[in-house]
């Protein structure tokens, strides 16, 4: 059969030149990659040097610097950038204290035959949708909404709309990304080294301290990656619990239909803020245990 | 562990009350679909399944849901085209800027979603728009696609690292040529690892809300980005309250075939 026979040529002929075949594997992801998306990408931070129109709104291909000056001077800017990172730190704190405790749990005072239940239980609520947890948050903390019911008696109150909520909302959408690291790098954790620390006389505590948590550091902080970088990119649980506050993702977002080169130029923020908290978490070898 | 007996309590406590702080946000939004009251307050003094009736009838949250399948299906099929076209690059050759195609892989999905959003929206607009080709569902299946590539080139580049290439060398010497070989051996081994990347690519196109916003044309709404154009609306909430209700209970599905999957490769 000629169709037959040809496959076998062409097979033979890609057998017999490694760097063709490396050629046609790589052509469509890389075209897609580098030309598509770091393309307009490099074009967006570009157009941050660029300005607009005040008229039309329209973007002027004219090289300034004007926008990154904006936004190193004008009080607004730095204010909302500079509680954004705060916000994610906190988030990231807020996630670590609690995941740490509830990872114990699973991965070593929990019956070894209940742990996969468990890694189910943790990973369940990470397939659903973002926007319903956002939303369930919203109910919840509406004025008379159910917090306010469970708490009435008690003499206090929900927090409402605002940053608090929007840190409490993103620590509990994240949490899971933060459990999961942990849970792996403790399972990892050789129960002779425990062993060992309460022959030396250590108490729990002291065991926890000094072997446990130098021990599951990296994996912290490869669950901060993600509680870091996914808080200080969002703009929408501000929208949906934030009340009035603003995070940075809001002011890119405001101005991107009218002004493009001033959000791009807000969005260098996140993007630098996330690229070396990368590098430093990177240094720290925490990524390889991902 | 040794853990002295208050240690185990406390630390059982604390875990039981986080897993009962995850969850009880995920069993509200199950009741309160239920809610009668219209103004749904709280706690609850009815239940009814009219709302459910009611969201069965909408038509525009079933036009948003059918667009969410469609694009999550198209971005799917393309991210396992690109992600594993990538991950035999990636492993099977030595070349110049190996790690940087691994970096360039992930970065879509490390950087914020409204980074990319707004950097496609514009490389859209110019480039796309003057040959014809306006916002549309295209555009979003692209979108998407560009940041669900990683989770195929993980998965498959995890799978190819623990098989060896022994098979493949064997059917080589039998005489069977590069087309074959992929057919009947590379293929079959790497199945489960294609199922579960395009499991996880589904999953994370059918949650986008940045990207979607930005690269979507006007009347294409997906499922989040209805959602969140109607949660302000009061005259809209029981619909939404039922459809965020499905969407918990649909979580589930994900989670049983990932079990399954994982049963079948041990």
């Amino acid at each position: 059969m000629t169709t037959d026979s040809a496959g076998r040529r062409l097979a033979g002929a890609l057998h017999r030149r490694p760097r063709l075949r490396l050629g046609l594997l790589l052509a469509a992801p890389l075209t897609w990659l580098l030309v598509a998306y770091l393309g307009s990408l490099a074009v967006l931070f570009l157009s941050a040097f660029w300005t607009t129109d005040p008229f039309t709104s329209d973007v002027v291909r004219s090289w300034t610097t004007d926008n990154f000056r904006t936004l190193l001077s004008a009080p607004v800017y730095r204010t909302v950038a500079l509680r954004s990172l705060g916000v994610a730190a906190a988030v990231t704190v807020i996630d670590a204290v609690v995941a740490l405790p509830i990872a114990c749990y699973t991965a070593l005072v929990a019956k070894p035959s209940r742990r996969p239940l468990l890694v189910v239980a943790l990973l369940t609520p990470l397939w659903a949708s973002y926007l319903v947890k956002a939303y369930a948050w919203r109910i919840i903390l509406a004025n008379g909404g159910p917090l306010d019911w469970a708490l009435g008696p008690l003499g206090l109150h929900s927090p409402g709309y605002g940053l608090t909520a929007v840190i409490l909302v993103l620590a509990y959408l994240w949490l899971p990304y933060m459990i999961l690291p942990i849970h792996a790098g403790l399972e990892q954790l050789p129960a002779n080294l425990l062993d060992a620390s309460a022959d030396l006389g250590a108490r729990t505590w002291r065991t926890v301290r000094s072997v446990v948590l130098p021990m599951v550091l990296p994996s912290v902080a490869a669950g901060s990656v993600f509680t870091f970088s996914l808080s200080l990119g969002d703009y929408l649980a501000v929208q949906i619990v934030g009340g009035r506050s603003q995070l940075i993702g809001n002011l890119i977002y405001a101005n991107v239909t009218l002004n493009l080169p001033l959000a791009a130029a807000l969005g260098t923020v996140p993007v630098v803020a996330i690229l070396l908290y990368l590098l430093a978490v990177r240094r720290s070898g925490a990524l390889r245990s991902l | 562990m040794k853990l002295s007996r208050r240690a185990r309590i406390t630390v059982r406590i604390i875990a039981f009350l986080g897993l009962a702080a995850i969850y009880l946000p995920l069993l509200l939004v199950l009741v309160n679909s239920l809610n009668a009251d219209r103004s749904f307050g709280w706690p609850p003094r009815q239940l009814t399944l009219h709302w459910w009736t009611d969201a069965w009838a909408s038509t525009g949250a079933r036009a948003a849901l059918w667009t969410s399948v469609r694009a999550g299906l198209g971005a799917t099929a393309l991210a396992l085209v690109l992600g594993s076209l990538a991950a035999f690059a990636v492993h099977r050759h030595r070349f110049f800027g190996r790690e940087a195609v691994s970096f360039a892989v992930v970065l879509p999905i490390a950087l914020p979603g409204i980074v990319t959003g707004i950097a496609l929206n514009s490389a859209f607009r110019t480039v796309l728009q003057p040959a014809g080709i306006g916002l549309g569902l295209f555009t979003v299946v692209v979108g998407h696609a560009t940041f669900c590539i990683v989770v195929v080139f993980n998965n498959v580049t995890a799978r190819l690292r623990r098989t060896s290439g022994s098979y493949e060398e064997a059917a080589m010497d039998l005489g069977a040529t590069t087309f074959q070989v992929y057919r009947d051996i590379t293929f079959p081994l790497l199945r489960s690892a294609l199922a579960a990347g395009a499991l996880l690519a589904f999953a994370l196109s059918f949650d986008e809300i940045a990207v979607t916003t930005f690269t979507a044309g006007a009347g294409v709404q997906t499922l989040p980005v209805w959602i969140f154009a109607n949660m302000a609306r009061p005259n809209q909430a029981p619909v939404v309250n039922v459809v965020a209700a499905v969407l918990v209970l649909l979580s589930v599905v994900p989670i049983y075939l990932a079990q399954r999957l994982s049963s079948d490769t041990k």
